[in-house]
């Protein structure tokens, strides 16, 4: 081995690999294995169906299911709103008291909104009812945009600060009263609120149509627009994205008023539901949402998740709950199942990613070995 | 071995292979390592360098064969365990807890206690002071981690990996990110372990620096071991063709673009240091980069091209200054605005600051340009993905496809898919900082290929280096920094190696002679 170049091999060229060094071809069971891995949380909800279908007789009827869609509307559309906030690696705690807020909002103006100074009570028409309530719960989520964005405080502890400052202005409003008997009357001019909770279109309850919409919406403006793309760049590397050109304190100060427009959303769903509008609704809603999104497959990091998770995952929780209840299971041990369920979905979610990478350490190794037509070929006469 | 010397192998690898999944990435590699010689072994990314020392430190199992440490048959079931066998190794990507201080990191997971098993503060501090002292580094031991700069950093590691008095060190791109006077000391220490009978195992990048140290050589490609020889018998150049069987002046193609208008303006820039806001990183700097002109930035760590570069690309806030794209002022700002003006960074740490994680090739790619494929208020899917595809032909990427995880890439080929994010911006000043830094050859001539590709199609390209080989042969001019000033402007093709360390102020202040006005 003194001599230099001296090949210490005498097999032939390593350009001419004697085999093919191509990916391993995993059996058909553990393809079978990652796509039941993948879509999880779609079993999960496929077999919460069959369960309670074959415990409760009235589970699987069209008019159960519309129930049930109903209360799954609620988180779904606060979880919509979560989802973009923790695609960026941030999380919102005050969607809960947005709700109660923003309720307390439409309660307030539609029992008539007394200016003393004035002397005079305005009753606004119903839609703009509507649209201040949901201003005031977008207002909320700016708050939160610029303390995270302009002030760089942790989403935690910025929307952890405005659980309490939302929810405490809704008891100063309201005085810790609810308002009920938010019908309107004709000769005001402000009925019609209720259709928005308790309306139909086509036999389906409005609320749903608004989670729809919500739902398309949101999957288009993740998917369509470089609005979404920056999403993800910014939970997945904020400086990256930074020095790519993303606009990334626009970014999360967006995300925050979308999240507070889709909680007033739900505050409105609500009270018009109930006719009334209590300053203590929304309570622990946060959780819920953050729960759906996670099951769905999004990590806290940020970075990942899909909107069809988020929702599967509202359903998974909403479809739980219900048939919990209806089969009779005790209140306290619904609460035990659905905290065991979101910590199965994350060891599940854990699990997956895994998997994924090691396929990707698979996939690297053998996109190195493989010699592309554009590379020139080592030549070992040299 | 070489020159009959026969010192004992330490540690000998027989018939060494490792296949992943059904990829040979090692396949019978017999492989020594003498007592108080330093080994280096070279070989592009993925021809298996990476796994062999892997299976030496313990990290990975091989498939087949055996590792002997003095003799006897071994097998180490952990990174620890090849640490008690004496085996220890120093990381190219830096694993360090950057909350910490620079004791606490040299005694991560072996701390010191006191008999009543409290954390014995002041006996770790009095170590970690003397293991600085010997890399002649002034850092405080009490220094949290994440304030040092890169280069304090990787001496840190280095300081860990010599606190377990290994026999056999394995060091993994040591100097990446070392001035030369730090790598200088790091050659007096690696020569006093090898004085003291310690086997070193050296990997690196900076071919000439290995070749400098090292006593035996080896050459890996594809997994075989292609070449052995002693280092005083061969040079450059041999380990370069054994690499990837090219000639080393292939790297650089050189552009014969003809100059233009100049395309960057840079005028009394000064930028405070992010690190020490009472001093100026760059300090009252003038540049000109014209179209069609390659120019490289030298100088040593701490010289200010990093902030310079980030100044530009809009991420650093200048103290004063204007900078010009053409005739348009860019000065103040922000990074997208000047993106959009035709200037865009390859920034330097490409973890960090370069790629999303968690984002797909093609992701990655249009990150920056993602505007530019609307339809209405929406991306168009299909001019998207032409774009990538043909961005990722462009730039030579070699994945699966434009959906492949970023992670799946090689470090080269992560390189070329930020360059090609920046591409796809249409740039008109092109900046790369460190573009190459730990890289292999083959990626490295396929970059500086594009770069020459940029300057021909009349664009600015403004690179960052720490080499000098790539600051003389890939540049049309020379600019040396010094403590935040273009203090020499150099023509490469009149200029050595010596003389431009020398202007560096490697050996003391430079004299300014070019500091003014272009």
């Amino acid at each position: 081995m003194t001599s230099p170049s001296t090949p210490v091999t005498d097999r032939p060229a390593a350009d001419e690999p004697a085999v093919d060094r191509g990916p391993a071809q995993p059996a058909w069971w553990r393809r079978l294995g990652d796509v039941a891995l993948e879509l999880r949380a779609f079993i999960a909800l496929a077999a919460i169906v069959v369960i309670f279908t074959l415990l409760s007789d009235t589970y699987l009827t069209s008019s159960n299911l519309i129930t049930m869609t109903r209360h799954v509307a609620i988180n779904a559309i606060l979880a919509l709103g979560m989802l973009m906030v923790i695609l960026t690696g941030g999380i919102d705690l005050s969607v809960g008291s947005i709700v109660g807020l923003s309720g307390i909002v439409a309660g307030v103006l539609l029992q008539g909104w007394e200016i003393h100074s004035l002397d005079v009570v305005l009753y606004p028409k119903v839609w703009a009812v509507v649209v201040l309530a949901l201003a005031v719960g977008t207002l909320v989520g700016g708050v939160n945009g610029l303390l995270v964005s302009r002030f760089r405080l942790a989403p935690f502890i910025a929307t952890l600060g405005m659980l309490y400052v939302a929810r405490g202005v809704a008891l100063l409003i309201s005085n810790g009263a609810t308002f009920p008997r938010l019908a309107g009357s004709p000769e005001l001019g402000n009925t019609g609120f209720s259709f928005i909770g308790a309306g139909r279109i086509l036999g389906i309850p409005t609320s749903i149509w608004v989670m729809v919409a919500l739902a398309g919406s949101a999957t288009v403006l993740i998917r369509k627009t470089p609005f979404g793309r920056w999403l993800y760049a910014v939970g997945g590397n904020e400086r990256a994205g930074e020095l790519a050109g993303v606009p990334v304190p626009r970014v999360k100060m967006w995300v925050y008023m979308l999240s507070g427009l889709c909680a007033a959303t739900v505050g409105v769903i609500i009270a018009s539901e109930l006719t009334s509008a209590a300053p203590q609704t929304g309570e622990t809603f946060e959780l819920n949402a953050i729960a759906a999104v996670v099951i769905g497959g999004a990590s806290l990091a940020g970075g990942r998740g899909t909107v069809r998770g988020a929702l599967v995952g509202a359903f998974v929780i909403g479809f739980l709950s219900d048939g919990l209840v209806m089969v009779g299971v005790s209140t306290f041990w619904q609460i035990v199942i659905k905290g065991a369920v979101i910590i199965l979905a994350v060891l599940l979610d854990q699990g997956q990613q895994r998997l994924k990478r090691s396929h990707a350490a698979i996939v690297r190794t053998s996109a190195e070995n493989r010699r592309l037509p554009w590379r020139r070929r080592p030549n070992p006469s040299q | 071995m070489s020159a009959g010397v026969a010192a004992p192998a330490v540690v000998r690898g027989r018939d060494i292979s490792k296949v992943y999944g059904g990829t040979v990435a090692l396949d019978g590699v017999d492989f020594a390592v003498r007592a108080g010689s330093v080994t280096a072994l070279f070989g592009e990314n993925g021809a298996g360098k990476s796994t062999l020392m892997k299976i030496l430190a313990g990290v990975e199992t091989p498939t087949r064969g055996s590792i002997e440490l003095d003799g006897r048959p071994v097998s180490f079931s952990s990174p620890p365990d090849a640490v008690a066998h004496g085996i220890a190794i120093i990381h190219q990507e830096l694993n360090l807890c950057g909350n910490l201080s620079v004791t606490d990191n040299l005694f991560l997971g072996r701390e010191r206690t006191t008999r009543r098993g409290f954390l014995d503060a002041s006996g770790q501090r009095a170590v970690a002071a003397s293991l600085l002292a010997r890399l002649e580094e002034p850092i405080d031991p009490d220094a949290i981690v994440s304030d040092l700069r890169l280069g304090q950093q990787q001496i840190v590691e280095i300081a860990r990996a010599l606190s377990l008095n290994a026999r056999v060190l394995i060091m993994d791109e040591p100097t990446s990110a070392l001035s030369a006077t730090e790598v200088e000391v790091l050659f007096r220490v690696i020569r006093e372990l090898t004085d003291a009978g310690v086997a070193i195992v050296y990997v690196s990048h900076h071919l000439e620096e290995a070749l400098e140290i090292a006593d035996d050589l080896v050459v890996l490609r594809d997994g075989l071991m292609v070449a052995t020889a002693a280092a005083t018998d061969v040079d450059v150049d041999w380990i370069v063709s054994n690499m990837v069987g090219r000639r080393p002046e292939d790297l650089y193609p050189g552009t014969g673009a003809a100059l233009g208008e100049p395309l960057l303006s840079v005028e009394g820039l000064s930028v405070a240091d992010p690190n020490n806001p009472g001093r100026m990183a760059v300090d009252n700097l003038y540049l000109q980069v014209r179209a069609g002109e390659i120019v490289s930035l030298y100088g040593l760590m701490g010289a200010g091209r990093t902030e310079l570069l980030e100044a530009l690309a809009g991420r650093l806030p200048a103290q004063a200054g204007t900078v010009r794209v053409g005739e348009g002022d860019v000065s103040g700002l922000r990074v997208a605005d000047r993106i959009a003006l035709g200037l865009a960074l390859v920034p330097e740490d490409r973890q960090r600051d370069g790629l999303v994680p968690s984002m797909s090739v093609g992701g990655n790619l249009s990150l920056s340009s993602i505007g530019r494929f609307l339809s209405g208020w929406f991306i168009s899917g299909r001019r998207e993905s032409a774009a990538v595809a043909r961005t990722i032909t462009e730039v030579t990427v070699k994945t699966a496809g434009p959906d492949a995880a970023i992670s799946s890439l090689s470090g080269g080929n992560q390189q070329k898919v930020v360059i090609g994010r920046v591409l796809l911006t249409q740039p008109r000043v092109l900046l790369l900082d460190e573009p190459t830094r730990g890289i292999d050859v083959g990626a490295k001539a396929d970059i500086f290929a594009l770069m020459a590709d940029q300057a021909r199609a009349g664009r600015a390209v403004l690179f960052a280096t720490s080499e000098l080989g790539e600051a003389l042969n890939a540049a049309d001019r020379v600019l040396v920094l010094y403590r935040g000033r273009v203090v020499r402007e150099l023509d490469p093709l009149v200029t050595s190696k010596e003389e431009l360390m020398a202007a560096s102020g490697e050996a003391g202040p430079p004299t300014e002679t070019n500091g003014v006005p272009a």
